[in-house]
Order: structure tokens, then sequence, then C-alpha cells
């Protein structure tokens, strides 16, 4: 299929025609969200479940001195944040709406008063959506099973979590952008998804990575979200250099997906 | 006032003209077929109609709308049933039927629609869990549940059996005594006899010939088939002569001549004054199959019947 020459289905805002067929539209999809529970659980439930398995280390739980006299799990608790964030943006999204692509489910669309923007738009939502469910189950089981203090600086905190994960759903979009079919979608994310829970510090968290190491993964979407996420969490501001660092990510990332992306 | 009007309109891919030059206008009211062999342009024709690929030339006018520049309003009114193109496997059909309603400024009540198409028992079976014929059926409930005042059907009958294909038809027919406009895209011969007002036949890109079904066949050289047994062997030479045959061909002692309903005439008298009696003498009307392929041509050049000079 020459896609060269196919309708851009533009990029201006989706303007429909009926008052509701937008809340019509994420009225449905939100019950097609809810009827893949491997989805659901990947995203909402393992990374909760993640952080209670490293919690049961008895060494986890004890303060140790090389982190500041913090436990392991104090540092995971964005670590699963993050994991939430990537198991929903680049894990589950991808293949989703690259398969609405691939079945014309959005060609489809594009012959009604509703443009297939609004179907994107609510798949992206409700992910985004979904991860942030998923980290406040983390934050609070961190906080009720093993202890681990809330957010010293709330509004910090979820400032960086709302960029980190803008940042995720637009890396998400822009995997579905680049590939041309929901396998290849499947691999790329796969690929990157690796790459990006070793930057949110999953094998080893970013502040306990050595200097060099941590100066590098720092400058990553999933390393700078950490730093900030931690920074917040012990009761600083987040560094800006942090937040610019996931906002710059998720822009140049969203742009990208936007410009290259196929209607068919 | 013709509702589609499609002037000159070419589309290419990888430099490969696809559509080339093909003009029709489509007036209110009327079942138009586009017919044509497999990869003939006809659906890439429709897309274009349905403002789903912008032509490289030529205009595209909806209603006097161009599809895509005024996409807002044509689609309020053009329904469109595409081939080749599904809903999500998890959704219902209650819940498509209801989510493409929502859709239209005044859509239709699908249940009575659900109903003639015989989807009205699988309204809680999930998308991906129907038969390719309750797909297609559901396929069109949704181009007609916006209350279209032009539906667009691609292949509208594929996959359906014959019950459900004459229950389609049946349909279609009630749609258009409804004020609907239909264009229908198929290489089912009976299908366009049955349905069409009018007919365009598309091949490689063009359209080879527009006009109702019988006027076709009328139009299509050989128009009439004359099959005989003659009591002996009639000469090459004056079957060859007759006027108006296009082809003839001997078969195991039996002639068959396509010609006219003036070849006829000149049969009964060769035979007359040959003293030749014909057993089993056939008049027969050539079918629309017979049209078409006379107007699409084989592609390699390859009579299938020897032609007469």
């Amino acid at each position: 299929m020459a896609t060269a020459h196919t309708t851009p289905a533009t990029t201006t805002t989706p303007r429909t025609a009926v008052p509701g067929a937008t809340r019509a539209v994420l009225k449905a999809e939100t019950r097609l969200f809810l009827r893949e529970p491997g989805s659901l659980f990947w995203i909402v439930v393992f990374p909760t479940v993640l952080l209670v398995v490293l919690g049961l280390v008895p060494s986890f739980r004890e303060h140790d001195d090389g982190l500041g006299g913090r436990r392991v799990i104090d540092l995971y608790v964005p670590v699963a944040v993050l994991l939430a964030l990537i198991m929903s943006g680049l894990q589950a999204m991808p293949p989703v709406l690259t398969g609405y692509r691939e079945r014309g489910i959005l060609r489809r669309m594009s012959t009604t008063p509703v443009r297939p923007a609004a179907l994107l738009g609510a798949q992206i939502a409700l992910h985004g959506a979904a991860a942030l469910v998923s980290a406040l189950l983390v934050v609070t089981v961190g906080r009720t099973a093993y202890g681990v203090r809330l957010p010293e600086q709330p509004f910090g905190y979820l400032l960086a979590l709302l960029l980190a994960v803008a940042c995720v759903l637009a890396l998400g979009a822009l995997i579905c952008s680049v590939s041309r079919t929901t396998k290849i979608s499947a691999a790329v994310g796969s690929v990157v998804y690796f790459a990006m829970m070793f930057t949110a510090g999953v094998w080893v968290p970013v502040q306990a990575m050595p200097d060099g190491l941590r100066r590098v993964v720092q400058a990553t979407p999933f390393g700078a979200a950490s730093q900030a996420l931690d920074q917040a969490a012990r009761g600083d501001w987040p560094g800006w250099s942090h937040l610019g660092a996931v906002a710059a990510w998720a822009a140049v990332a969203g742009w990208a997906a936007n410009r290259t992306f196929r209607w068919q | 006032m013709a509702i589609i009007e499609a002037n000159g309109v070419r589309k290419a891919y990888a430099g490969r003209p696809v559509v080339d030059g093909v003009s029709f206008a489509v007036e209110e009211g009327e079942i138009f077929g586009i017919l044509g062999p497999n990869g003939a342009g006809k659906t890439t024709t429709v897309e274009c109609v349905a403002g789903l690929r912008i032509p490289d030339a030529g205009t595209v006018r909806v209603a006097g709308l161009d599809p895509v520049a005024g996409r807002e309003r044509v689609t309020r009114l053009l329904g469109t049933q595409l081939q080749e193109s599904e809903l999500q496997p998890k959704i219902t059909v209650r819940e498509a039927l209801d989510l493409y309603s929502a859709f239209y400024p005044e859509p239709a009540d699908w249940r009575p629609l659900a109903e003639r198409l015989g989807l009205h028992t699988k309204l809680d079976t999930r998308f991906h869990r129907l038969s390719g014929g309750q797909k297609q059926r559901l396929s069109i409930a949704l181009a007609l549940v916006g209350r279209p005042r032009v539906v667009i059907l691609d292949e509208l009958t594929t996959g359906l059996d014959p019950r459900a294909r004459r229950d389609t038809w049946q349909l279609i027919e009630d749609v258009r005594d409804g004020g609907v406009t239909v264009v229908l895209v198929t290489h089912f011969m009976e299908e366009a006899q049955r349905l069409c007002d009018r007919i365009a036949v598309i091949d490689r890109g063009r359209v080879v010939a527009l006009d109702t079904p019988a006027g076709l066949v009328a139009g299509a050289d050989g128009s009439t088939v004359i099959s005989f047994t003659p009591s002996e062997p009639l000469p090459d030479a004056e079957l060859a002569g007759l006027p108006g045959a296009v082809s003839y061909e001997t078969e195991g002692g039996r002639v068959v001549i396509n010609g006219t309903d003036e070849t006829v005439n000149a049969v009964i008298s060769l035979l007359a004054r040959r003293g030749v009696t014909a057993h089993r003498l056939r008049v027969a009307e050539a079918t629309l199959d017979d049209a078409f392929l006379d107007l699409t041509g084989p592609a390699d050049g390859r009579g299938t019947t020897e032609r007469a000079a």
C-alpha cells in the first residue's frame, strides 16, 4: 500500500460533529480496556507484586549506610512506580494502537463524522490512567506493608510522575508510528522496554549505580525520572535538570510520533 | 441532480496508474453498480469518493462537496462499508451499533436493522467470534445506522451464503426504496443484474462502459446466441459470412453463433436456402456475464472462441 498517498487525517484537533461522540468512544474503549486481563495484570498488579516480593527479602528492609541510611525497599518504590509506567506505555499500548491501524479500525472510523484520532486519544488516555492507578497502588502498598514514607515533597513528586507518564506515552506512540505491523511494534517495544527498565533502575536502583554510569543513565527519560522521584520522595524539590530531561524526551518523542504516524 | 460526480479521477501507486481517468455521475435514488475484474481499480475509485484517498488528478463531489475538504459534512451523509476493515476484536455487536449510532446526529434505531440483518441473536457476541458473514452483515448495519443519503457498499455479499445474499439484496432494494442512493461495488454478475439501475464497467483503471444492465447486454458484441445441430454440415464460408455474426464455432456437429437479431434471420434463410433441417434450435439472449467478458477482454489477448472475419 502506497502510504505516502493516503489521506492524512490531519493533525488539527478532532472536532466531533455530534456532541457526546467522543464520550461514546471513550466509554467503549474503557470497556474494551477492562476486557484485557493480561494487560491489566502487567500494568496494575505486577509492579506492586514485585515490590511485595522484594520486601520479603529481610536484608532489603535493613538500613544501609551505603545508601545514606536508607533501605533497598525505599529505593524500589519509585522503581516500581516507573515500572508501572513502562508496562503501560511501552509494553501494553503499542500493539493496541498498531493493531487498530493494521485491522483497518482507524480506516473504518475515518468514514464516520468522528475522526480516528479520538480512538487513539482514548487508548492513550486509558493507558496513562492505568499507569497512574498502578503508581498509586505501589506507593500505598509500600507505605502500608513496609512503612516506606510517603513522598515528602508531594507536589514535586506528582509533577515528576505526570511528566514521566507523558514521556512513556509519547515513546509508546512513537514505537507505534515507526512500526508497520503489530509484530514489529511488539518486538521494538520489547527492546525499548528492557532498556527503559534498566535505566529506571529495576536491576540496580539508579541511586545505587556507580557515579559514571549514573551520570549517563540520568540523561535517559527514566533515569532522569527516577532521580526526580527520588529527590521528591526525600523531601527536596526535584532538580530542574531532571524534570527538564523528562519533559524534553516527552516533547521530542511526541513530536516525532505525530510527524511519522501513518493512519493506514 | 447527480449526488456523486467523479471527473477524470486518477490515482497511481508507485507510478503504476490504478485509476486512470474515471468519470461517472450517480443520480439521486438509483442503485449504481461499479463492476470490474479484480484489480481493475473499483475499490480505489470508491475510496476516493469516500475521502479515504486523495486523487492525483480529477475531482470528486458528493452532494457538491469535496469529500476531503468537506469531510465533516460528507461523512454525515455518506455511509460506507469497506472491504477488509474490522472492528475492535472484543467489542460486542450491540456495543458497536451503539457506538456508531452515537457518531451521527439522527441515527436510525439499530434494533430493527440488526433484526433485518439477522444479527439480533448475536448482540452480545464479540466481533472476533463472529463468522465472516456475520461480520459482513454488521459492517452493512454500521454503514446504514447513520441514516445516510448515499451508501457505498464494497463487495457487500462476499462471504455470505446464498440465502443471506438474497436477503441482503432485498434489504438493499428496500434501502433504495426509502430514498437512499446506493453505490454497489461488485464482481457478482447476478447481483449487478438484479440490483443495479445503471452499471459502470471498470477495467484497468478506466470506465469501459456505462449503461443499464439490459443496455450493456444489448450493446455487447454477439448479444444473441444461436445454436443448432444441422442435418448436414454447413460450409464455413457461409457461416463466416452471416451478417452481424461476431463468432461461431462448430463442435460435435453443433453450431453455436454469437450475433444479433439480424443474424437469426440470416441463419433461418440460410437453412431454408440449403434445405438443411436444424435440430434443437435455440436462440438465447446473452447474459451480463457475456457482456462483461466482452467488455473487459482477456488481458493476454487470447480469445476463447474462434473469431469470425
